[in-house]
């Protein structure tokens, strides 16, 4: 499997580490609702994922890609930082 | 029988070598398969279950029958086939499962037990009783049934993994595959062309085809030369192509030096690569089938396409009268050429009643092989037509039931094959691995023509995708016959018919599952075993489905196929994990203070990837424990050294560096002034603990973060996320220092003496309070002194540009003699911080949280914090969960056990009852007996009460004093002193 980066370029995925789904963090007060589905409940989809990978030892970005389960195609894949704004 | 002036080796050098320590010479090129037929050997193995005298069935990769064992002792290599093994002077190479030799193998006897040893035989035979299997029934049928076997000594050759890119990879240097590569080449392509072959061409090798007017062979090598002269080429050969992946991403394994004398290790064994392909082409070209009939098994009958490979190639023609069975008109081929090359062909034997005649041969029209005799080589075979049966002396007979396009690769990513009746055979489905584009025989396009058609067409249709210009090109003229066919899977009659050579699975096994209800083509694999093993049922997937969708009654569209899975042959796994044995598995991070803790003999323990001593033991010393002790001992009397370098350092600036660890600690740092330390906890979300150290400011944007040596991966991956992911808009910038500095604890009241000593300029006494920081000078060198302890003694660290760590280390212990002190290990160093009642991940081990480590107090009022939220549920903050204490032992038996449960005195001892348990535990040199940390329930309400350990492993117990966890010096006045 191949991410592109958008700082190094086309890399191999051994380079990332995993995080799981791109998710926005609650505000503090949200309520148990909203932070126990931050954290514990997690779609499974069949389809279009966005998730978070880290550019461990490449350049140390972390990246949202966007990566189809049924498919395999990975047709996105931006800065997190830049996602975040 | 070698053929004179037959086949392309030409005069090539002679090779000697020898098959069950019989000597043969053959020539340089041949493949153990072609040597040992031009020697008139046959017979070359014994099959699986029945142990049938077999010989060689094709002359590629997808060999079921001629598995032999290469060399021998640690190095020896089961299970290779002779067709793909090539020779070299002094190869050795024996036949398998067979005993005591290939000729006379008792084991044989299964054969003529045949008819209870059917599909499903072990399922349903070896059922009771239920103690048997494993003891007696599974080692009897692993000795009876089987291939070659592993020395089981340690693998002495080497693997190698690498990494390739390209433009373009074009899979099989057949006619399709060169024209693919070709045109691609000259548009300027960067082109990876893969063979599994010692020499590239495909068929073009094993026909007399022409092409452009000359020699098929002889074209290949004219474009295999232009290939070789350019710069955006690559030639891959003896590299198959394994495995087909996402987003272009394919599995290759090179045999870099199974066609060599292994005295040298020089060169590795075998390669695997990953090629990662912007487009690939397939032309993996097509494999033969044979037809089943009666006894087809026998030595001396092979595929007919093999025939003239063997011919064409090595010019060893594998039999003095050759017989051709064929439903198709390309295994008439095969008799022309023999013909040509002045071999006596005995007759074809053609199913179609409407078969080309020939001047050159007899030709059996509407006839069928229906029998064969010759138990260790083929002698006759029986033919049948209406005019009845009759027999042809022959000993070597050469089927076709037509060609299965090698269309694995593209089934990798799950994608399922088409029907095309008109060839009768799968072909693969459009669009099935994104970028790769099947061309030629593995298409279904089986003329010479039509393979360079489609190899040229394939190429232009990625160079389209690439954005480059086709370079104009015109096809050279070649053959382009019609493929006239008409299926023949297996031949009805009495007697064994097989179909599946390598697992012994015969046509009446498949038919045996249908009737027991295992209609799906994979229940039928599973319940006779066909297509499993080595070769993965290349030979005989598709005729097995074909009877079984007879059987069945369906077509065989709808009966479908079984999944493809890579790899398309097999891989060592010491070739895919190339790269991961020994220090490859596991790298080992070295302190620059590693050759002076070694050479003063101290035995180095792991923490994590790193290498740290566990104690430097003196002279007389003969136990740890006695090291460890004195270690203990010299700290708190005088000073000792540590080298403290693995923690994790992390380098935090810029405006906003504050607010990110106000963020991502409990408590609070923007407020730290510079030049001052503070200790800071960090939780996860969730709101466990997840880390703890301390932080220094050393300059108003300018902080620098300790990490446990644990955790430091993942503090600095969680620092990067909380930033990029949830604070993007912050000014900070983040980066890892742990292997730029070393750092080394100096610890004792002897430790201001000792740093005072290297220091340019001396501490003066109140100017280095405790937690203080800055820059100093050290014999000239810029360093860092922080006023911390982790020993609870007056101690600094002490930290120089990595560099100088060694000298540095060296330096210390040298001045620390002088002074009564010395270095201290990672033991003395964790009595020390349990006397101090200091955590570490054995205590914040995922599943404690700040109030059970007595930190509930730490968690900043004023401020979020990551983990601040779910910290606060009740299940967390919760009086009654196991929370941190210290214990001593208050009964007659002294000792403490890490890992022991507690329970309330009196009690039983029974999980239901349990009440805590111990996570660290020491004998105190300081105090004079064992002390450990726990977490009890409740456990800081219970100071003065007693509880009961027990270690259920080692049956010890212990009475405990529940007590505070700072065990020694609780007011600190020695850390300020």
């Amino acid at each position: 499997m191949r991410i592109s980066c958008p700082i190094c370029g086309e890399r191999d995925r051994r380079e990332f580490h995993y995080r799981g789904a791109a998710l926005t963090r609650p505000a503090p007060d949200a309520g148990e609702a909203a932070w126990d589905a931050y954290l514990h409940l997690r779609d499974n989809p069949a389809g279009a994922t966005r998730e978070l990978w880290y550019h461990e030892t490449g350049c140390g970005a972390w990246v949202v890609v966007t990566r189809n389960t049924l498919t395999h195609e990975m047709p996105g894949c931006e800065l997190a930082a830049e996602a975040a704004r | 029988m070698r053929i004179a002036g037959n086949g392309l080796l030409g005069e090539a050098r002679q090779v000697a070598f020898s098959f069950d320590g019989r000597r043969f010479t053959g020539l340089e090129g041949d493949t153990l398969a072609s040597a040992l037929l031009a020697g008139g050997v046959r017979l070359m193995g014994r099959s699986f279950k029945y142990h049938r005298p077999r010989g060689v069935l094709g002359a590629g990769s997808e060999e079921p029958n001629a598995l032999v064992t290469i060399g021998r002792g640690a190095a020896r290599e089961p299970n290779m086939r002779a067709t793909v093994q090539e020779i070299f002077d002094g190869l050795e190479a024996s036949s398998q499962n067979r005993w005591p030799s290939l000729g006379f193998d008792l084991l044989s006897l299964n054969d003529l037990a045949a008819p209870f040893f059917g599909a499903g035989f072990y399922y349903k035979t070896f059922m009771w009783p239920k103690s048997f299997w494993e003891k007696v029934y599974e080692p009897m049928i692993r000795r009876a049934a089987g291939l070659g076997a592993l020395s089981g000594l340690p693998n002495p050759d080497r693997y190698e993994r690498a990494f390739a890119f390209c433009d373009l990879l074009v899979i099989g240097a057949g006619p399709a595959g060169l024209m693919a590569a070709l045109v691609a080449a000259r548009s300027g392509a960067d082109v990876i062309l893969a063979d599994e072959d010692s020499r590239m061409g495909g068929r073009l090798l094993a026909e007399t085809r022409e092409i452009g007017g000359q020699a098929g062979h002889a074209w290949a090598a004219e474009v295999l030369a232009e290939l070789g002269a350019m710069a955006n080429v690559r030639l891959m050969t003896r590299t198959t192509v394994v495995g087909a992946y996402d987003q272009g991403t394919y599995g290759a394994l090179e045999r870099v030096g199974h066609h060599r004398p292994r005295h040298s290790r020089a060169l590795p064994l075998e390669c695997f690569w990953r090629i990662v392909a912007r487009r690939a082409v397939l032309a993996a070209g097509a494999l033969e089938r044979p037809v089943a009939f009666r006894d087809n098994d026998r030595p001396g009958i092979m595929t007919a396409g093999a025939v003239r490979a063997y011919l064409n190639r090595w010019g060893v023609s594998p039999g003095r009268a050759v017989t051709v069975f064929a439903n198709n008109d390309d295994g008439h081929r095969t008799a022309r050429d023999l013909v040509a090359a002045g071999v006596h062909v005995a007759g074809v034997i053609d199913s179609r009643h409407d078969a080309p005649l020939s001047d050159a041969f007899e030709v059996h029209r509407g006839a069928r092989v229906c029998g064969a005799s010759g138990r260790r080589g083929l002698e006759s075979i029986t033919i049948r037509s209406v005019a009845g049966e009759s027999r042809v002396q022959t000993d070597c007979l050469g089927v076709s039931g037509g060609w299965n396009p090698s269309l694995h690769l593209s089934c990798h990513m799950n994608a399922r094959p088409l029907w095309r009746r008109d060839i009768a055979a799968f072909v693969p489905a459009p669009g099935a691995v994104p970028g790769l584009e099947p061309a030629g025989a593995c298409n279904g396009a089986f003329s010479t023509a039509a393979c360079l058609r489609e190899g040229a067409a394939a190429a232009r249709a990625a160079l389209a995708d690439l954005g480059r210009r086709p370079a104009g090109f015109d096809l050279p003229q070649a053959e382009d016959a019609a493929y006239a066919i008409t299926p023949l899977w297996a031949v009805p009659g009495r007697g064994r018919a097989w179909l599946d050579f390598q697992n012994d699975v015969t046509v009446k096994d498949v038919r045996q599952a249908a009737a027991e209800n295992f209609r799906s083509v994979e229940h039928m694999k599973r319940y006779t075993t066909q297509g499993m093993a080595t070769d993965q049922g290349k030979n005989s997937n598709v005729s097995a489905l074909a009877v079984l969708a007879d059987a069945t009654g369906r077509g065989i569209a709808e009966t479908g196929t079984t999944t493809f899975r890579p790899p398309y042959v097999p891989v060592a796994i010491a070739a895919l994990g190339a790269g991961g044995q020994g220090k490859g598995f596991a790298p080992e991070r070295l302190t620059t203070s590693h050759s002076a803790s070694v050479e003063r003999g101290a035995p180095m323990i792991e923490a994590g990837l790193w290498y740290r001593p566990g104690y430097f033991p003196a002279p007389g010393e003969s136990g740890w424990r006695q090291s460890c002790d004195r270690e203990v001992n010299m700290v708190r009397g005088a000073v000792g050294v540590c080298d403290v370098s693995t923690l994790g350092k992390i380098d935090i600036q810029g405006p906003d560096a504050g607010a990110l660890l106000d963020f991502v600690y409990t408590n609070r740092f923007s407020t730290l002034k510079a030049g001052r330390v503070r200790y800071g906890l960090m939780l996860r979300e969730d709101g466990f603990v997840m880390d703890d150290g301390t932080t220094a400011r050393l300059g108003e944007t300018h902080f620098l973060m300790t990490t446990t040596t644990a955790a430091a991966g993942e503090v600095m991956r969680h620092l990067q996320f909380v930033h990029q992911c949830l604070r993007p808009d912050w000014d900070v910038s983040i980066v890892s220092v742990t292997e730029q500095w070393a750092q080394f604890a100096i610890a004792g009241p002897k430790s201001r003496e000792l740093v005072n000593g290297l220091l340019d300029t001396p501490l003066r006494e109140g100017d280095w309070p405790f937690m203080a920081c800055g820059p100093v000078s050290v014999l000239g060198v810029g360093a860092r002194l922080f006023r911390i302890s982790f020993s609870g003694e007056h101690a600094y660290e002490l930290a120089v540009p990595a560099r100088f760590g060694d000298s540095l280390f060296r330096m210390l212990l040298e001045r620390a003699a002088a002074l009564g002190g010395g270095p201290y290990g990672m033991e003395a160093l964790n009595v020390l911080r349990i006397e101090k009642g200091h955590i570490t991940h054995a205590e914040i081990h995922g599943r404690t949280t700040a109030c059970d480590i007595g930190m509930a107090g730490m968690v900043s009022d004023g401020k979020d914090c990551i983990g601040k939220t779910m910290a606060g549920r009740p299940g967390l903050v919760d009086p009654g969960r196991e929370r941190l204490v210290g214990l001593k032992p208050s009964g007659a038996a002294r000792q403490l056990i890490a890992g022991a449960h507690l329970f309330a005195p009196g009690g039983d001892a029974v999980r239901r009852n349990a009440q805590g348990y111990i996570t660290s535990a020491a004998f105190s040199p300081t105090l004079g007996h064992m002390i450990a940390l726990a977490f009890l329930r409740h456990g800081p309400e219970r100071i003065g009460e007693t509880v009961r350990m027990v270690d259920h492993l080692r049956a010890i117990e212990a009475e405990c004093e529940v007590v505070n966890p700072v065990f020694f010096d609780p007011e600190g006045g020695r850390v300020r002193g």
